[in-house]
């Protein structure tokens, strides 16, 4: 016979009725869709996991724990209570201790200072916000943080002033496109941070050289981004209104900004959190303020838990206000059917 | 069919002899002498159109048909002033097309309805660039949307409507301006067949009651034919005007024409036109023959 391969090409995937009912979706499918309740599950699983596996570091006893925690020195006299030292060191301590007839160290395992465990920074976060102890200045997180949302609100409102009718005139219109995208192109390739140095000499050394770093940082990327936005406008839209009467400023106004509007928010909260991760490097310069300072004190302390607890805080904000603004999002712009998360 | 048939049915009866020479003595309103347009760019140029030479009387509805390559949609665009001639000149009332304007109101295939405005606010578009006020704006605009049958729909967003609804809203909104002339690019091509058979009756039916006149290309013949007064075939590479065709149909138009004599004969030439051997076989690529990879045994046809 003929070796005659039907469904050589796996066109007719036959006995289609045989094939299982798609019951329950399959996790793999590029692009599948997957009910609200476990998109919502894996959303929390996304923090859940990782917390559970610091969980466990921290916790059991036998999972890593490299050193030792001394909870009785004995008759090692370099020992103190409350000291971490390495467990092989530990351990000869004991054996030299048990054959010079002394009395032995005593300690629990433990993890280096550096990895507290969930529950220390969540009783230094809460430590950090109730209490004002420590210097006025940086000690008490919440004022930290107020003083770095500002910070991020006016470098960000700048940049922005300049950036996006900037961006805009750019990508509706060559010639300003020609003329400006280049040298933002040079500028957006040198490190924010680099003009420090040269932004305390000009701005002084207190809000002024922070803010400018993170108008820096964002500006140049905000100018191009929200070029290749506006360039993405249906140009049949364009068309369709100049048949109708609209001319040159209109056509601006009344076309290309309502029409890039739903991405143009978009690009913003992505510009945000650009913004945010500028922060410390921002706040590092001239005298240091902010959060930055809540964490660089806490860390010469070695106060790891609380320099978590810190980090912790520009996480929880950031996502906050981009959760809040997503939700703002599809509230103003009814019309956008591409709307994300 | 034999010929001698074919030229009877061709020759339009006498009311429809009579319709036409009572369009023909309407003012001419487009002029169109001798349009080229060179599309130059990597290194050669191609002639897209060359030497289009027509014209239309007020309140003609005229249908531009062709093979793909024709030039039809770059012949509207520069119409509508959204493209320039190389050479040559449209005139609309003795005057020369430079730019878009409001006189010429369009209908995009792709619908190009604003998204971010309601159905409503779409429709107001065109009054509102043109400073009539936001409150008389509204009231025509409503005016149009009942005489669409749309008016459930005036606080709707455009992604919320059907093809057909959308078309009909990108219709209002082109001829809320009260243009001379309503240039339509193949505005029915994306529309399912029954929605199409309804979007072409209404749009005669707006046609006939208004003062406007309609330039409307598309690539099928039987629309053609049903809408048109008269149809203007194109012939590719470069794009020539090849004939304009009166068509010999009754108005008002039913869709039971399509059986008849007269149609089909129209059908007939216009397909012979189009079809015409002088079409270069270069455009028609040919295909290698396909080897059988089924049994042999289970054939299909």
């Amino acid at each position: 016979m003929p070796s005659v391969r039907s469904a050589a090409f796996g066109w007719g995937l036959s006995g289609g009725a045989a094939r299982p009912r798609m019951a329950r979706p399959n996790w793999l499918r590029i692009r599948g869709p997957l009910p609200l309740g476990t998109r919502r599950m894996l959303g929390l699983c996304s923090f859940l996991l990782p917390l559970l596996v610091w969980a466990i570091v921290s916790y059991v006893p036998f999972i890593w724990h490299p050193n030792m925690l001394v909870t009785n020195p004995g008759d090692v006299d370099y020992f103190q209570v409350g000291m971490s030292v390495d467990r092989a060191t530990f351990a000869s301590e004991v054996t030299s201790a048990l054959q010079a007839k002394q009395a032995p160290p005593q300690g629990v395992p433990a993890n280096p200072l550096y990895l507290p465990s969930p529950g220390a920074v969540a009783s230094a976060f809460i430590a950090a916000f109730t209490s004002s102890a420590g210097n006025a200045e940086g000690g008490w997180m919440l004022a930290s943080l107020w003083k770095s949302i500002q910070v991020i609100f006016w470098g960000f409102l700048i940049s922005s002033l300049i950036g996006v009718p900037l961006g805009i005139l750019a990508g509706a219109n060559t010639a300003v496109s020609h003329l400006v995208e280049p040298i933002v192109e040079f500028f957006r390739y040198l490190p924010a941070p680099a003009f420090g140095a040269l932004a305390v000499a000009v701005l002084g050394i207190y809000d002024g050289p922070k803010i400018a770093i993170i108008v820096i940082g964002t500006l140049f990327q905000q100018i191009l981004i929200v070029a290749n936005t506006t360039r993405k406008v249906e140009f049949g839209l364009v068309e369709a209104a100049l048949t109708l009467g609209c001319r040159n400023g209109r056509l601006l106004s009344k076309v290309i900004v309502p029409a890039i509007l739903p991405d143009l928010y978009r690009d913003q909260r992505v510009l945000l959190g650009w913004a945010w991760t500028y922060l410390i490097v921002a706040e590092l310069v001239g005298a240091t303020s902010g959060i930055s300072l809540f964490i660089t004190q806490q860390a010469r302390h070695q106060h790891f838990a609380a320099v978590f607890a810190g980090i912790a805080v520009i996480g929880i904000v950031g996502l906050g206000t981009d959760l809040l603004l997503g939700r703002l999002g599809r509230r103003l712009f009814p019309w956008d059917r591409s709307a994300a998360l | 069919m034999t010929d001698q048939e074919t030229a009877s049915a061709l020759d339009p009866p006498p009311d429809v002899v009579a319709r036409l020479e009572r369009m023909k003595a309407r003012d001419v309103i487009l002029r169109v002498e001798g349009l080229d347009k060179q599309f130059t760019g990597r290194g050669r140029g191609v002639k897209a159109l060359d030497g289009i030479r027509f014209q239309t009387h007020r309140r003609e509805f005229l249908c531009i048909v062709g093979p793909s390559g024709c030039g039809k949609s770059t012949l509207i665009r520069i119409l509508a002033g959204l493209e320039a001639a190389s050479g040559g000149v449209a005139l609309l009332d003795g005057v020369p097309i430079t730019g878009p304007g409001r006189e010429r109101g369009m209908v995009f295939q792709g619908y190009t309805l604003f998204p971010w405005l309601t159905v409503k606010r779409n429709v107001m578009f065109g009054l509102e660039m043109t400073g009539t006020g936001r409150s008389e704006a509204a009231r025509q605009a409503g005016e149009w949307l009942d005489l669409i049958g749309l008016s459930a729909f005036a606080e709707a967003y455009p992604h919320q409507l059907s093809g057909g609804m959308k078309q009909r809203v990108a219709i209002a909104r082109a001829l809320i301006n009260q243009p001379r002339i309503l240039l339509m690019d193949e505005p029915f091509a994306a529309l399912d067949a029954q929605t199409r058979a309804r979007m072409q009756a209404y749009l005669l039916d707006i046609w006939k009651k208004i003062d406007v006149t309609v330039i409307f290309i598309t690539h099928d013949l039987d629309e053609a034919i049903y809408l048109a007064d008269r149809i203007l075939v194109l012939s590719p590479h470069p794009g020539r005007v090849q004939e304009m065709i009166e068509v010999p149909l009754a108005r008002p138009r039913s869709p039971a024409q399509v059986q008849s004599a007269a149609f089909r004969a129209t059908k007939a030439r216009l397909e012979s036109l189009i079809h015409a051997p002088t079409s270069s076989a270069a455009e028609e690529e040919p295909y290698p023959a396909m080897p059988l990879m089924a049994n042999v045994l289970d054939t299909v046809e």
